[in-house]
């Protein structure tokens, strides 16, 4: 084995490690499945299959259902994402002052869609209702920055700030 | 002492004023300046942030960038000059205003539940202390009975802010009445409604009086613990709330026996995870639970049988902002505000093509007119004021003619809107009616949770009916099924979602039906908004054959030599306008 795998394997197994500490923090509480989710998504980065067999066993909850719970809410994932999540703002506010133009902006520069990730894993486009920055219509967030009154031509120059 | 107050709201932030804050910390250390830095919550005018203002003075400097500190440190901390070029100027004259006070967007307000936001640090709770902050609780702890505090929020008047306006106090009533041993009370704080972010900013701003507003509910109805959920886009909202619950819990006003009077209260939060239907009472019950957030039927009501089959209590964030001041200062001060069915004051988040944006809270009863007209002062590049969209998807779009109805929440309901959560996106000619019922219809569709057929189906099926006539292959009985369909789900479905997802288009239909007849009969889009019905042609006379249309086509739709007129290829064109923007001569028109 090359130096290289082995320390994605120890990567994967320190991720396991927080796994098991988070369910053992967790595993009494009501109502744990969802924050253990989003932990599990924080871990991760996504929310792998053996990841959620785990859930499923230690909090002694059906497969099936876990998977109804990840497939409802917008924020899980089951996919590998981007380093950095790009949420396009279409809501009222933002569609009225051309919220659309940003998001067929974005999809050109980088060439994904809607939902997509760039192969280098590098971006993920994601178009959302309303990030609540409606002053500063159209707005956009990367992670957690939040870019407002874009313009078509403010989008390059932004996205280039990300590396 | 000198106190610098910088907005450190999503908006401003955005804006670059955590940059304007280090900037000022090093400066005013460098020069020896003395003066206090003071990070507040939301002032509501975040199209003009990143806001600074320096009081005692009250000067209100606005889109302060980075580079202008040095001289605001230079000239007016230690010079006490105004630096004119940073102040508002009003939009008709022109004219640079120096206090805040003196701006329309807030001089024309009446700031009860925003009334620290922008005022203090949110994540000081001595400041919020200074403002008076948990006397409310206290008056209620020790000097009155669970019975007097509902009967006192009874007497305000005051009514959810959430969206259908049930009055507060009878709720309350409802869950104390309700025997059990344990009783939790919950905050809405899942915002999902598209151009509402009044929520949002009163925890960013001033999350403690959410907390005391919950404390108080609390004590009445006889619960111990309670809940927060807050929507998963709004990070700075949940850390700002992470800090005021522990600061609360180091002063003693939550956690066991507060001030003494034995009434025990422990506040969680949970983050939400994207899923606008949770903002259901009891879709957002399940969420808590850990299961998919699917509303239930009701009765039994949340009162009765709420979260893990408790009598539980739901109000939404500015709901419970209320709270302490009415403790506070007395019902019948609150009932001195608002109209005689709707008390007090309400939260609009007024967006769109208005000139100036932000959060005005208003008294109820204030006609529409005055929020767009005199607080927003009128529409951008004074364009014509076609309607106003209020009440975000549960709500309707009012036209021209209902500008001076006064607002209230049972006003609304007549005139086929709702208060919803307070959403005002103002829209001008340029706006088309179709694409925007079009537009709300395809986000309660996709948000719709599938458990009930008329939601499930019957939206889809309007949404293929608008995207139909958006693209010109509408015929005239779509209208009338249309308002059938509409109907029948408002009356069937089985939550909130369903019931008001009708409403954009059941409005738009009642006061802009000709410009769905243009859709349909002359295939036109009068506000030249919707794709499909969109034709751009070149003016002969008016092109001189620059070419820059041609280069810019991403289809070489258009042909033409160069200095001769050019001419669009209307089977090649995708209608996407790049012409239209490039073009210096006017030459292209777009009907």
């Amino acid at each position: 084995m090359s130096k290289h795998q082995l320390s994605i394997g120890t990567e994967q197994n320190e991720k396991d490690l927080q796994l098991d500490q988070l369910l053992a923090e967790y595993r009494t509480q009501k109502g744990a499945l969802i924050p253990v989710l989003q932990k599990a998504q924080d871990i991760y980065g996504y929310l792998p299959e053996n990841a959620l067999q785990k859930i499923a066993q230690e909090l002694k909850i059906p497969l099936s259902k876990i998977y109804g719970v990840v497939t409802f809410y917008a924020q899980f994932h089951l996919k590998p994402r981007g380093k950095y999540v790009i949420r396009v703002c279409q809501g009222t506010a933002c569609h009225v002052r051309g919220g659309s133009a940003i998001v067929q902006e974005i999809q050109d520069l980088l060439q994904i869609k809607d939902g997509e990730t760039t192969p280098d894993l590098k971006f993920t486009l994601e178009s959302v209702a309303c990030l609540g920055a409606c002053g500063l219509a159209p707005v956009m967030m990367i992670n957690d920055d939040t870019h407002g009154r874009l313009t078509k031509d403010a989008v390059a120059k932004i996205l280039a700030q990300y590396e | 002492m000198t106190k610098i107050y910088i907005c450190a709201g999503t908006g401003c932030v955005s804006s670059g004023s955590r940059k304007v804050a280090n900037r000022l910390g090093s400066e005013l250390s460098s020069r020896n300046v003395e003066a206090e830095i003071c990070l507040t919550g939301c002032h509501g005018f975040c199209e003009q942030g990143p806001i600074l203002i320096i009081e005692p003075d009250g000067i209100f400097y606005c889109r302060v960038q980075e580079d202008d500190v040095p001289e605001i440190v230079e000239k007016s901390l230690q010079q006490g000059e105004i630096i004119e070029r940073l102040l508002y100027k009003d939009p008709a004259t022109q004219e640079p205003i120096k206090n805040y006070e003196d701006i329309n967007f807030y001089k024309l307000q009446h700031r009860v539940v925003l009334g620290n936001c922008g005022h203090i640090d949110p994540e000081n709770i001595d400041e919020y202390l200074q403002k008076d902050g948990y006397e409310g609780l206290k008056r209620a702890l020790t000097t009155m009975s669970r019975e007097e505090v509902i009967a006192e929020v009874k007497r305000s008047g005051l009514r959810g802010r959430g969206g259908a306006g049930f009055p507060t106090g009878l709720k309350w009533e409802f869950t104390s009445k309700s025997p059990s041993p344990k009783k939790y009370v919950i905050c809405n704080a899942d915002e999902g409604d598209p151009g509402a972010f009044m929520d949002r900013s009163i925890l960013e701003g001033d999350p403690h009086a959410v907390i005391e507003g919950m404390a108080i509910a609390a004590y009445a109805i006889g619960a111990d613990e309670g809940y927060i959920y807050v929507r998963a886009e709004y990070p700075l909202a949940t850390e700002r709330l992470r800090i005021a619950i522990s600061q609360a819990e180091e002063k003693g006003y939550l956690g066991r026996n507060i001030m003494g009077s034995g009434f025990n209260f422990d506040l969680h939060i949970k983050a939400g995870a994207g899923a606008f239907v949770c903002g259901e009472e009891t879709a957002l019950l399940m969420s808590i639970e850990g299961n998919r957030g699917m509303p239930r039927v009701r009765p039994p009501f949340p009162a009765v049988k709420g979260l893990w089959d408790k009598p539980t209590n739901i109000n939404n964030v500015e709901t419970y902002a209320n709270v302490p001041v009415i403790l506070r200062k007395g019902a019948d001060w609150y009932t001195g505000i608002g109209t005689e069915k709707s008390k007090g004051t309400k939260v609009f988040a007024l967006t769109g093509k208005v000139k100036n944006t932000g959060l005005a809270e208003v008294p109820m009863g204030i006609t529409m007119r005055q929020i767009i007209f005199d607080i927003g002062e009128g529409i951008q590049n004074d364009k014509k004021f076609k309607a106003v969209q209020i009440g975000g998807p549960s709500g309707g779009c009012l036209p021209s003619e209902l500008l001076d109805l006064p607002i209230d929440y049972d006003s609304l309901v007549q005139a086929g809107a709702m208060m919803g959560s307070g959403g005002l996106v103002a829209m001008d000619e340029e706006t088309c009616m179709v694409d925007v019922a079009k537009f709300f219809l395809n986000f309660t569709q996709s948000e719709s949770c599938g458990k009930c057929t008329p939601c499930r189906e019957g939206i889809k099926r309007m949404l293929e009916i608008l995207t139909r006539i958006t693209e010109g292959k509408g015929q005239m009985e779509d209208i009338d099924l249309l308002e059938r369909l509409g109907n029948v789900i408002k009356s069937t479905a089985l939550c909130g979602l369903g019931q008001t997802a009708p409403n954009p288009v059941l409005t738009t239909l009642k006061y802009f039906r000709a410009e769905y007849e243009a859709h349909i009969k002359d295939k036109k889009c009068p506000a030249g908004a919707c794709q499909g019905l969109i034709r751009y042609e070149i003016i002969a006379d008016k092109c001189n054959g620059c070419t820059r249309c041609a280069r810019g086509c991403p289809t070489n739709a258009i042909a033409g030599k160069v200095k001769e007129p050019h001419v669009i290829d209307q089977d090649k064109c995708i209608k996407c306008g790049a012409c239209y923007e490039k073009c210096r001569f006017s030459a292209i028109i777009k009907g």
